[in-house]
């Protein structure tokens, strides 16, 4: 706990050295200290302070070294060598310090052990220090409150490893060393019990800890694994790589691994969100509907009755009764019939052969999935501008910025690894600017945190660009050379002043102005945002915005800057690449453009008239197509359109109303509720493929389970529908060299991932695109010279401020957002089936001001009912001030209170996103409790308790 | 803090409790307004924490667990970094909520009675026995490690009032008379010392009669060095700092908590304008944009005098123009001898635990706030004037058996004139006791002595004829350090002084590192026994000594190393 930091230390002044180490010299440079020159000499000096990655603090003086004329030893491990030093790591006097060490700390270690490697006895055995000598100290009691994580301290050695990594480098801030001395001891918050802290169960204290004293829960990590299995993670788009730990065809437990966007780090979805693949529930037979239960859009369900609604098949059954029938409709009813949803959760190959399937197999463009509900917006104003919908720089660019806006997203909650690297930037002096409506856990760390008045984004936006232009402080080199359109611009900006934006933003002219002065003047500004930005009518017209922020500052096309849509799912990226989206093919190549339309045909051996010409429906708009009749049968993979869904209560309605549901997925999800056919799918782990994160990296995700029953990996689901559906396609084979066929012929057709072969993501686990031929590095900065678009620049699109489609009123005084929580993921099909997930927000919550909670004469903890034209949910009220009063925002995760009953299915005219940040609801005290069925609510955990 | 931490059931959130709030304590909206209102009107800044800390704790007797999460608020700080900080100073009363979720009530008053050696010899047990019975349930009564009143000893400090020669009716009475604060006994003011020709010399300096260069030279020639303990050239570290590159700051150590050290106490309570003069004079020399003075918490009248002359000096400043005066901060400390420890100090006044820091780099490099910093005792800024005015030969032609200049030892113990003795550097300790001291108390003969307080060692009586200056002590595994003596005599023993002094460092052990951490506690365990297992204990003080970060744990073996080779009687 040293105050020089690790950006301090960079700018001590270190050269190329020679020096004597154990007799023989050696050399070392740029900082290196002793311990890591050591290593790479194959000298292994004891440590347990110490590890790569952290901050060395040279606690533990297990690494005592003698430097020849010093008073003292000295720490390896934070020790730089200079010219002509002699050291020696082996010395008789070096040799009894660290064997002394190692001796004091055994003797208080317990007699029980937590971990299958103790750092202290490894090291001691290796030293040859025998029984220690010493009395131990008195007991120390251990904390076994948290799901997660058993806390042993009396195995804790103080080396403050976990500490830097809740603080140094996730930035949790959880983990402290309080008191002094020999009564020295890590606690969380205010020495409070873990499972009652602030903790957010990353577990990055439990990767760090050398003895055991952190621990995941319940010993599993006791247990000798069968195998390992180097794989990512399934829930966000950050892209962590992980591995796990298999055994009996269960995981254990998960590791960080040193992957580009993560080096290691995970957060408590990847590290304990993985059980949810051994649930009970999981389905494992395909099943169809049974004659006598007609399907209605008001049902409430139970996983568990699976039966009362479903009867068993064989697959063959179902494929000919799914298959069949859609070909049916088809033939009847024209190719326009049909629609096929496809998820952000499946991988590149399945994404690029469920949209081919819907492209041949259905034969129109009717094929979209959960990118509409997300970052649409961004993507259309992306390629409107720039001509490219994908990132800028990867987030790891924060940590090169001096400057960096987050607007509208909440990545500690959302994309916390993300965070992490934001943090980490923060704390080495670059400045953070949080714009958000809600004050998120990153606001503590901003330098300006601008609360804005919901609904206001275009106007603060607006705001900023008018100070830049008026103050001169645009990049006039720039917008002449890469950009169109700037004077249209500038002068629409004229009308919006700070001084005239301030009483709508809610924002003091002043701060605007020197938030837009921050961003326009820094070295390196950086922009990242999230659904805040997207999900409103006017989300387009927000992120068009913040991209003419960038070009008229010039702040794009180098490391540091860019614009950085945070994405939601793991595949959002690459499934929008992979054209699972009505308007476009593979790689952004839109479907009404005959020479595109052209060469597809030609790679899929078809002739270019059977392709549709026209873009198809979006997600929204296939409910209303279905209401109206158009749309008559649906092919639904791994999404949840009845809890995802704007208007859900309609966007049941309309799913019941189909004539064939095709559902594939791994639980018994809303929607499945409502299908025809239900194909048991794997699981993420379950299967093999390719998954594109948030920075544009290729990754592989692999296969580490077998699936439960007679569920099938969705590949060759998705290959055996389209066989029903008269398109042949035995000649990708089977298993993982399906897997490998699919993504060879995705990248002959996608020129941005031309250079990724199979292979070499198989030997580089991530590669980033844009890489065009074999032996391109990749590209994770884009737009350095020109920009992806006709004319090589980029166009400013200017916008003007258009109201929510529903704003508060006498009847519905309060508005709604809508969003996730850190441990629930989208509609919680997954996160509230697994244990420790569940067991930490186990209950549907609204988010409401305590001032909010006063004026409804509330306590925390009420059961409040939310209310908004379109439904009602009662649910617990949280008081939690991140919300500003007057706002609730709820998690749409909670089948008992499914918040999207109420949402607005209002859209963006330019992308089709609905509006879930905005609508009007009236908030009141009271309610029938939400009603759990047979998951949620901790019952996992309590199961297990109960078991031991 | 004297772990008082009201221990709360061990449970985890209950699924109400996740239903009600997000993770974790929240913020209780009273105790916020409750430290907003102690944080006044100014920009909360993270290094005044301890500061914070002391206006929380001044106010409530005590620092409740929702007062600390209203401070991290605040400060935008996680409740955490708030609560390692209170904990680790004993002086911070943390409480933790009850079963009814508030604080339990502080104790009406807190009564200290200084364990440390001198007073340990002379009843500081008894009164710690007696006294709770005496004074009642609602005075907490607590042991604590030196205050720096030894030549007073037994001392006791009612609230902040110090209590000399305290007797179980003498802390009574003041108990009884509502006696809780110590207001500083008459001194040398500002307008006194001016009137006297204070501060003519800094203008002299600042105003150019005098150049830095000379100034150096002469300091330089003084022979001065750092009389914290570590003997430092004061004129070389005076260069060094000034060639470093601006900002430069300054931090003054006045954390006087090596047991039985008093000195800095006695000057600054007689004459503290002299040491600012020269600590002003050594930041114009080197160029020092801003000073900060950390006092120990328990010089309570130190501090009462130190900040009205500092307020007095800002409003007349000594120079014609303002902006030559640097900054200067009075930070109170909290109750932790490692903050005497330069880097710990600055730690401290960063507004952290005070954790010695590993060099390199040193402090002259990286210090406050990563600055270059010139960290400087109390005593050795108080001689800078009198050097400056006499040069630097005076200075060195002080001294005895051919050492060089003068030394300020606090004598205490048996005998029979204890208190701050100017003597010439390298004078004997038998020398010390009978020209300066009186001699020994009556019935008492020299037995043994401590030439450096806690951690320079323990010397028999025999060994009486070694002049006591820097550098003559080391070839008998001693020091002089801050020149504290402490004499004992044929009532005492070695092995109890070792277990007294072993128990200290144990108290104040920061925790950081294994050696000093463990070390002393298995120490103290291990000299606790009737018998000691001298291998045993040889081995673990070698590794102390090499492998401990700072001065603490590398000292801390001195009395035991001692005891072993000088007092093998003791042991047989």
């Amino acid at each position: 706990m040293n105050a020089i930091t690790r950006a301090e230390r960079a700018h001590i002044e270190a050269t190329t050295v020679s020096f004597i180490l154990d007799g023989r010299e050696v050399a070392g440079g740029s900082g290196e200290t002793i311990i890591e020159i050591a290593q790479r000499e194959g000298i292994d000096i004891p440590r347990l302070c110490y590890v790569p990655g952290l901050d060395a603090v040279g606690n533990c003086r297990a690494c005592m070294v003698e430097i020849k004329g010093e008073r003292v030893l000295a720490a390896s491990c934070c020790r730089v060598p200079q010219a002509g030093m002699e050291v020696s790591t082996n010395s008789d006097r070096a040799r009894k310090a660290q064997q002394m060490v190692l001796e004091l700390l055994q003797s208080d270690m317990p007699e029980t052990s937590y971990t299958r490697h103790n750092e202290v006895d490894e090291w001691a055995s290796r030293l040859n220090v025998g029984k220690p000598r010493f009395a131990p100290r008195p007991a120390v009691s251990g904390d076994l409150t948290h799901a997660a994580i058993a806390v042993n301290l009396d195995a804790c050695i103080q080396c403050t490893r976990c500490l830097r990594a809740c603080r140094d480098e996730q930035v949790n801030d959880v983990i402290g060393l309080a008191f002094r001395g020999a009564h020295a001891k890590i606690v969380f918050d205010m020495d409070d019990p873990m499972g009652a802290s602030t903790c957010v169960a990353c577990g990055e204290c439990v990767q760090a800890c050398p003895t055991g004293a952190l621990m995941p829960a319940r010993d599993v990590a006791l247990v000798v694994p069968d195998k390992q299995v180097e794989s990512v993670c399934p829930y966000c788009g950050v892209g962590c790589q992980l591995t796990y730990n298999v055994k009996d065809n269960k995981i254990l437990y998960v590791e960080g691994r040193d992957g580009p966007a993560n080096h290691k780090r995970l957060c408590v979805k990847g590290r304990y969100g993985f059980d949810y693949a051994n649930h009970p529930q999981r389905l494992t037979t395909p099943l169809i509907r049974r004659a006598d239960a007609p399907k209605r859009g008001d049902f409430v369900m139970d996983p568990d009755n699976v039966m009362q609604v479903f009867r068993e098949a064989s697959w063959e059954e179902a494929l000919e009764h799914a298959g069949g029938t859609l070909r049916r409709i088809r033939d009847t009813h024209g190719k326009k019939a049909l629609a096929g949803f496809g998820s952000a959760k499946g991988s590149n190959e399945e994404a690029y052969l469920f949209q081919k399937l819907v492209r041949l197999g259905f034969g129109s463009n009717n094929v979209d999935h959960c990118t509409r509900l997300c970052h649409a917006s961004s993507v259309a104003a992306l390629l409107e501008g720039i001509g490219s919908g994908a990132v800028s720089n990867p987030v790891m660019d924060v940590t090169q910025a001096d400057v960096v806006i987050v607007i509208g997203a909440n990545p500690t909650v959302n994309h916390p690894v993300a965070a992490t690297w934001i943090k980490n930037a923060v704390q080495n002096g670059t400045k953070l600017i949080v714009m958000d409506p809600r004050k998120s856990e990153l606001a503590r760390m901003a330098h300006r945190f601008v609360q804005f008045k919901p609904d206001t984004d275009v106007a603060l936006l607006n705001a900023m660009m008018h100070v830049i232009v008026d103050e001169g402080m645009v990049d006039e080199a720039f917008i002449a050379g890469r950009t169109l359109g700037y004077e249209e611009l500038a002068e629409n900006v004229k009308g919006y002043s700070p001084e005239a934006m301030a009483p709508i933003c809610g924002i003091p002219a002043e701060a605007i102005r020197d938030v837009a002065r921050l961003y326009a003047t820094s070295r390196a500004s950086m922009i990242l945002w999230g659904m805040g930005v997207s999900q409103h009518v006017h989300g387009t017209d927000n992120a068009r915005c913040l991209i003419a922020l960038a070009l008229m500052t010039g702040q794009i096309g180098r490391p540091g800057t860019g614009l950085h849509p945070l994405r939601g799912q793991n595949n959002v990226q690459g499934a929008s690449d992979a054209g699972l989206i009505p308007m476009m093919y593979p790689d952004y190549q839109r479907v009404d453009n005959p020479q595109a339309r052209a060469r597809f045909a030609e790679a899929w051996g078809v002739p270019a008239e059977q392709l549709d010409d026209q873009p198809g429906l979006t997600v929204v708009e296939v409910m209303h197509a279905i209401d109206k009749g158009s749309v008559k049968g649906m092919y639904i993979m791994g999404e949840n359109p009845a809890m995802s869904d704007p208007d859900a209560n309609h966007a049941r309605a309309s799913l019941a109303s189909l004539e064939m549901l095709v559902v594939q997925d791994i639980f018994l999800t809303e929607t499945a509720y409502l299908a025809d056919v239900i194909l048991p799918a794997s699981a993420f782990p379950e299967k093999t493929g390719s998954f594109s994160n948030t920075d544009r990296m290729v990754q592989l995700g692999r296969q580490a389970l077998q699936p439960p029953g007679d569920a099938r990996q969705d590949l060759w689901i998705i290959i055996q529908l389209a066989h029903r559906l008269g398109v042949d396609w035995s000649g990708y084979g089977e298993n993982e060299a399906a897997v490998a066929a699919v993504f060879d012929e995705m990248r002959l057709t996608m020129p941005s991932i031309a250079g990724i072969t199979w292979d070499r993501l198989q030997r580089e686990h991530s590669v980033t695109y844009p890489c065009l031929h074999e032996g391109d590095a990749g590209t994770p900065v884009v737009f350095v010279e020109d920009f992806p678009t006709a004319t090589g620049k980029a166009r400013f699109v200017p916008a003007d401020i258009i109201p929510a489609a529903e704003r508060p009123d006498a009847d519905y005084p309060h508005v709604l957002i809508t969003g996730r929580q850190l441990e629930h993921w989208h509609t919680g099909s997954m996160t509230r089936r697994a244990t420790v997930l569940d067991a930490i927000e186990p209950d549907p919550v609204a988010m409401l001001h305590p001032l909010d909670l006063a004026a409804l004469g509330a306590q925390p903890g009420d059961i409040v009912t939310i209310s908004s034209r379109r439904g009602s949910v009662s649910l617990y009220a949280r008081a939690d001030d991140s919300s500003p009063p007057g706002a609730v925002f709820v998690p749409f995760c909670f089948y008992e209170a499914a918040i999207n009953e109420l949402t607005n299915s209002a859209l963006d005219p330019v992308a089709k996103m609905p509006e879930f940040k905005y609508c009007a609801v009236h908030v009141s005290l009271g309610g029938v409790p939400p009603e759990q069925t047979s998951y949620g609510g901790g019952q996992l955990l309590a199961a297990l308790d109960a078991r031991h | 803090m004297n772990q008082l931490v009201i221990p709360i059931a061990v449970e985890g959130a209950s699924r109400q409790r996740k239903r009600q709030a997000p993770k974790g304590r929240r913020v209780d909206a009273a105790a916020l307004a409750e430290v907003q209102t102690l944080l006044g009107d100014e920009a909360p800044r993270g290094d005044l924490l301890i500061e914070y800390l002391h206006r929380i704790n001044d106010c409530f007797g005590q620092l409740s667990a929702q007062h600390l999460a209203a401070l991290a608020q605040e400060l935008k700080l996680a409740q955490t970094e708030v609560y390692e900080v209170a904990t680790f100073y004993h002086h911070f009363e943390v409480v933790k909520e009850g079963p009814d979720g508030h604080a339990p009530a502080a104790a009406a008053l807190m009564v200290r009675v200084c364990d440390g050696l001198s007073c340990e010899m002379v009843g500081a047990r008894q009164l710690l026995e007696r006294l709770p019975a005496l004074l009642g349930a609602d005075v907490r009564v607590v042991p604590v490690p030196c205050i720096g009143r030894c030549e007073q000893a037994p001392a006791v400090v009612v609230h902040q009032h110090p209590v000399s020669w305290a007797t179980p009716e003498t802390v009574l009475a003041v108990v009884q008379a509502d006696l809780s604060r110590h207001e500083p006994a008459p001194y040398l003011d500002l307008a006194a010392y001016v009137a006297q020709g204070g501060y003519a010399l800094l203008r002299d300096c600042v105003e150019g009669r005098r150049d830095v260069e000379s100034v150096l030279k002469t300091m330089e020639d003084s022979s001065l060095r750092g009389l914290g303990g570590a003997g430092f050239p004061a004129g070389r570290k005076w260069r060094i700092v000034r060639s470093e590159p601006a900002p430069r700051l300054m931090a003054v150590n006045i954390d006087e908590g090596e047991p039985g050290t008093f000195k800095d106490r006695y000057h600054l309570e007689g004459d503290p304008h002299r040491f600012l003069e020269g600590m002003l004079i050594a930041a114009w020399a080197v160029g020092i944009s801003a000073i900060y003075i950390y006092l120990r918490d328990e010089y309570h009248g130190c501090r009462t005098l130190l900040e009205a002359e500092l307020a007095k000096l800002r409003a007349t400043p000594p120079l014609h123009n303002s902006r030559d005066m640097p900054m200067i901060e009075l930070r109170r400390g909290a109750g932790a001898y490692i903050c005497g420890e330069e880097s710990a100090m600055i730690e401290s006044i960063e507004g952290k635990r005070g954790l010695p820091r590993l060099r390199p780099p040193y402090v002259a490099q990286v210090g406050l706030f990563g600055r270059p910093t010139l960290a400087h005792n109390f005593e050795t800024l108080y001689w800078v004037r009198e050097l400056l005015e006499k040069g630097g030969a005076w200075f060195a032609s002080q001294g005895r058996h051919g050492r060089k200049g003068l030394r300020s030892f606090s004598v205490s113990g048996r005998v029979r004139n204890p208190g701050v003795k100017l003597a010439p550097a390298g004078i004997t300790v038998q020398e010390l006791i009978d020209e300066f001291c009186g001699g020994m108390q009556p019935g008492h003969a020299l037995y043994a002595y401590l030439p450096g307080g806690a951690s320079g060692g323990i010397l028999p009586a025999s060994m009486n004829q070694i002049p006591l200056d820097f550098d003559t002590l080391q070839p008998y595994g001693c020091f002089i350090g801050s020149a504290a003596v402490i004499v004992l005599s044929q009532h005492d023993t070695a092995v109890n002084a070792a277990r007294n002094l072993m128990r200290f460092f144990e108290h104040e052990s920061c925790g950081q590192c294994t050696p000093c951490r463990v070390g002393t506690s298995k120490a103290v365990a291990l000299i606790s026994q009737p018998r000691w297992d001298q291998p045993l204990l040889s081995e673990l003080s070698q590794v102390m000594r090499d492998a401990s970060i700072c001065g603490l744990g590398q000292a801390a073996p001195n009395p035991v190393d001692c005891v072993i080779k000088y007092f093998p009687h003791e042991l047989a």
